[in-house]
């Protein structure tokens, strides 16, 4: 009997523990996490286009390593959903590191996940500073609001632009927005004639732009989320008659995405967007990654999507760069300092503050062949985020 | 001019849209006493209608104007055979969940048909941009908006006040019971002033893309604001909707103006105490 | 005769007090996961938490006939509280409830004088009023709240000293699940009690119960008050256990799901709650898995189902086989 229970008894650990030897040598399992459904379902969509094609064009090994994508959804803004998600998959599904993450709100709360059971976290798209200081292990691979708007600020204030009136939605990354903004336009010299910040589901614009047209400024600064409010905002310009040579209207990159210049119309012509990338960019490896991401999903790219491929790229590079290697430390140790060249143009992780350094993009909204376009006005290289440099 | 006649003008705008979205649900919840949850999902309805026969098939704006009417007084009339027929005397509770469901069903759908984006509309050249006068810009499209309105407002006021089918409307509304008992028919009234009603909703959704947008939530987003119209203005009124939605109209846009730090609570606060002041609405009976 | 007329309803509400087997199986049931689903605790804690907010909505609206769309924001006072509480230094938990409790309890109570004196379509309009103001006050006052990013730096003390929150869950529902039970049975006993018995009758004919001298408003404040508190106490231990609070806890997609729980399991009948936020809670995680976007469409379908077939919820659609089973003949 002792016998019969001692064999059993082994052969039930060496299941488990061949079980677990088996996945730590074949494969690597990545948990993403995502708002997959709810009204920012088509960003995750995006991003984990720009996931399966990175698979697709590198196979799914890295190094020694076969990749396995775990999906979660978390439904929208659930800070408390995306915590039990990342832990469930970590301990349910035993992911090796966490990827994804589309919003602030809901990559906070797995960040501290990520600190706890030392996991590798990549966050493709959530664009707060204080995301990296939540966990030693998080590296970030899309951007900061700080450093778009910072650099906007200090680039229009070269630009010729002394007087600027804000308007931006009343919540986190809108007052981040506005804050690094006149951060970067006053430390360049100009003078902010009038701020406004409007509620976060705002129909109608047309109030606040008159204010803004009221106060007489060189230019109009405007942050709002994606969604109905870019073309909201476009119409209300158009009726208030604002004229873009006079009145420069300046923008983050949702101003002038895709969908928003579809629903704006000839309203958006001379609109100026701070970017990290649009699928206008003129580069060849861009063009090439435009191609292949039309081929496959029959639509153009924006900024999810390219997060979510170099997110990617980021660790296929550092899982070959630790030989397979899968705790925390090491790969952590291998993404600080890594630099390649993304269809963005070239980027890197910093080494102290484990977040992206890339060149930031000026464009402006013009006709190319009949069709509104982004074109790429000024660049600035190697942007680090100037969030960090405050603490 | 000063701003404030602008800023009037955006929020007279504003509130036709919203009359015309809400007095279809006023007149029926007067009515029957059935709280329909589902009437911005007509609304939607309507919209998505107008995208696709203009940017599918290639109508003209105006063309698709009418059919977005039809098309949602059609599926409402359909709705109400199968469903809300049954439900006329059922607790506040379960018409409540059984429209809330449709809403879902519905915001599923649209997502899945549609997807989540924006959809953008081309309207003709003439009613885009604005009107220089006396120093302000009037959208063109606004005009247009109000002009549609008054219309509409001008047709129902004279149906329900001349015709024989508009004194049964009224009877009904005021007295359900006496007017069964004078013989009314007052199912098929219902059913009628049903379909008007969510018909008049499509065609407030289809004239809202160009103002406010459209996309799956459109039928959640919206319906907070034709209750908060329905039950300031009072159940059952066509005048209490038109002040409520004007209220709602112009002080959205005048609160965003004049103190855009608390231009959202505006409109909760100024509804909570209005109801709290008058529960029946301002218009309403009882 | 006096004594005759006591001793009925004294026996009927005794009569209602014992506890039945089913009972006993359910409590036994929810102490499964620990032991078969050890993977599932946090989904589980999350399950508690539900249940316990959706009882305490079921005391207003299953035994009262309040209907509120905005029940969320009892529950996103008590989350604040305790996650406001921890942030500035004290993250004890079960004086952390209390607090929010407390808070919670009071908000309810100032709302409970305008709420006691409506009905109908007014009624909902009011609740709704209110969460939204709350919700738009909580991101205006993100200095306090954290705003949209949530609030940081919460941090729990483990429970006496010995159990911490940690990855796997153990923990977290433990807590839960002890607190729902400890508020199930204060529940339990409130209404079956002579004030559980005046709230029915309120919310069957409030005009009678006026005309028989009940205090119709006053027992409508008391309840929505504890209401309130139970609620809140929910929302201490979502902030507690997942160390999380953001806009979303008093918005109103928790209010709608909480409402859309209580009626699937069946109103006025406690575990019809309970029942309606396991099968939910669990069918949601599960259709995500699936197919995330459609999520809202299988819901509204189920919804309209319950509505049409089972108006009385799942619990009470069992009953009712239950009862047609024993009534057919042999």
């Amino acid at each position: 009997m002792q016998r019969l229970l001692c064999g059993l008894a082994g052969c039930a650990l060496t299941l488990l523990l061949g079980g677990a030897v088996a996945d730590a040598e074949d494969t690597v399992k990545i948990g993403l996490i995502m708002p997959y459904s709810g009204q920012f379902a088509d960003t995750s969509a995006q991003m984990d286009n720009g996931i399966k094609l990175y698979v697709k064009q590198h196979g799914d090994k890295a190094g020694n390593a076969k990749i396995e994508l775990i999906r979660k959804d978390t439904g929208g803004i659930a800070p408390d959903v995306a915590k039990r998600l990342a832990q469930e998959v970590i301990v349910r599904d035993h992911a090796d590191l966490l990827g994804g993450f589309v919003l602030t709100p809901n990559t906070l709360a797995a960040a501290d996940v990520s600190a706890e059971a030392k996991k590798f976290m990549v966050v493709m798209n959530a664009a707060t500073s204080i995301i990296t200081t939540k966990s030693p292990y998080i590296a970030r691979a899309s951007v900061t609001t700080p450093q778009l708007n910072h650099t906007l600020g200090t680039w229009a204030a070269k630009n010729g632009i002394k007087r600027i009136y804000t308007m931006v939605s009343d919540y986190g990354p809108g007052i981040d927005a506005e804050t690094w903004l006149h951060k970067g336009f006053k430390d360049g010299g100009g003078e902010i004639v009038g701020s406004v910040r409007f509620p976060v589901v705002n129909p109608d614009f047309s109030a606040f732009v008159q204010r803004a047209k009221d106060s007489n400024p060189d230019a109009i600064y405007i942050w709002v989320p994606g969604g109905a409010q870019p073309a909201a905002v476009g119409k209300a310009l158009a009726e208030r008659g604002i004229d873009t040579s006079k009145t420069k209207v300046l923008g983050q990159d949702v101003l002038s995405a895709e969908t928003a210049l579809k629903s704006m119309g000839d309203a958006a012509l001379g609109i100026i967007t701070v970017a990290y990338y649009d699928y206008n960019l003129d580069s060849p490896m861009n063009k090439a990654f435009v191609k292949a991401y039309n081929d496959e999903f029959h639509r153009n790219p924006d900024f999810f999507a390219v997060g979510g491929y170099d997110g990617m790229h980021l660790i296929y590079s550092v899982l070959q760069k630790t030989g397979g290697k899968t705790d925390g430390d090491s790969l952590i140790a291998a993404a600080k300092g890594m630099a390649w060249d993304s269809p963005r143009g070239p980027m890197s992780i910093d080494a102290e503050t484990r977040d992206v350094v890339q060149t930031v993009h000026v464009f402006k909204v013009d006709k190319v062949g009949g069709e509104l376009r982004n074109v790429e006005i000024d660049k600035v290289l190697n942007v680090k985020d100037p969030g960090h440099m405050t603490q | 001019m000063p701003p404030i006649f602008g800023v009037l003008f955006d929020g007279v705008a504003y509130g036709t849209l919203l009359f015309l979205l809400s007095v279809g649900l006023s007149v029926t919840l007067g009515m029957m006493n059935f709280i329909n949850l589902a009437h911005c999902s007509f609304a939607m309805l309507g919209g998505y209608v107008t995208v696709t026969l203009m940017n599918g098939l290639g109508w003209a704006f105006f063309a698709t104007l009418p059919a977005a009417f039809i098309a949602a007084a059609a599926a409402s009339v359909g709705l109400e055979r199968v469903f809300f027929r049954r439900f006329y005397n059922a607790s506040d509770l379960e018409q409540c969940l059984l429209t809330i469901g449709i809403v879902f069903v519905s915001i599923a759908a649209a997502a899945y048909i549609y997807g989540t984006d924006q959809q953008p509309v081309q309207l003709p050249a003439f009613l885009r941009g604005s009107i220089q006068f006396a120093g302000l810009n009037f959208a063109a499209y606004r005009l247009f908006l109000i002009a549609v309105a008054v219309l509409i407002t001008v047709v129902l006021v004279a149906t329900l006040e001349t015709t024989r089918f508009g004194a049964q409307v009224r009877a009904a509304v005021n007295n359900q019971r006496m007017a069964r008992g004078l013989g009314i028919d007052v199912d098929t009234l219902f059913a009628i002033t049903f379909a008007l009603g969510s018909g008049l909703a499509g065609l407030g959704g289809a004239l809202a893309i160009d103002l406010v947008g459209l996309d799956p939530s459109f039928a959640f987003t919206y319906l907070i604001y034709v209750l908060i119209v329905v039950s300031v203005g009072g159940l059952g009124s066509i005048g209490g909707s038109f002040a409520a939605a004007m209220l709602l109209g112009v002080g959205d846009i005048a609160g965003k103006y004049y103190v855009p730090a608390i231009g959202s609570i505006l409109i909760y606060l100024v509804m909570t105490v209005l109801i709290m002041l008058r529960p029946t609405g301002i218009f309403g009976r009882r | 005769m006096t004594g005759a007329t006591i001793a009925e309803p004294r026996e009927y509400l005794q009569a209602q007090m014992r506890w039945r087997w089913g009972e006993i199986a359910f409590w036994l049931a929810t102490l499964l996961p620990f032991v078969i689903t050890p993977d599932y605790l946090l989904l589980a804690s999350q399950i508690a938490i539900a249940g316990l907010f959706v009882l305490s909505l079921d005391l207003i609206l299953g035994f009262a006939g309040i209907v509120s769309l905005g029940h969320a924001a009892y529950f996103g006072i008590g989350a604040y509280t305790a996650g406001l509480l921890s942030k500035w230094g004290w993250g004890e938990p079960l004086s952390g409830l209390l607090l929010a409790a407390c808070a919670a309890g009071a908000f309810g109570y100032l709302t409970s004088f305008i709420i006691s004196r409506f009905r109908h379509l007014p009624l909902i309009m009011i609740t709704l009023g209110i969460g939204l103001l709350l919700q738009e006050a909580a991101n205006s006052a993100s200095w306090l709240t954290g705003g949209f990013d949530g609030l940081q730096g919460i941090h729990t003390w483990p429970i006496a000293g010995r159990f911490r929150f940690d990855l796997y869950g153990y923990a977290a529902y433990a807590y839960a699940l002890t607190v729902l039970f400890v508020i199930f049975l204060g529940a339990r006993l409130l209404i079956h009690s002579p004030f559980g018995l005046a709230l029915r009758g309120i919310r069957d004919n409030s005009l009678r119960m006026r005309a028989i001298g009940a205090p119709t408003h006053a027992h409508i404040r008391t309840i929505f008050t504890i209401a309130a508190m139970f609620a809140g106490i929910a929302g201490a231990i979502l902030a507690q256990t997942t160390e999380t609070v953001s806009l979303e806890v008093l918005g109103f997609q928790r209010s709608a799901d909480v409402l859309v729980m209580l009626i699937l399991g069946g109103t006025g009948r406690l575990y019809g709650g309970l029942l309606g936020a396991i099968v939910y809670m669990v069918a949601r995680d599960q259709f995500s898995g699936l197919n995330p976007q459609y999520w809202y469409f299988w819901i509204g379908l189920l919804l309209i189902a319950v509505v049409v077939i089972v108006p009385n919820g799942l619990l009470g659609g069992l009953s009712l086989l239950t009862r047609r089973a024993r009534a057919a003949p042999p």
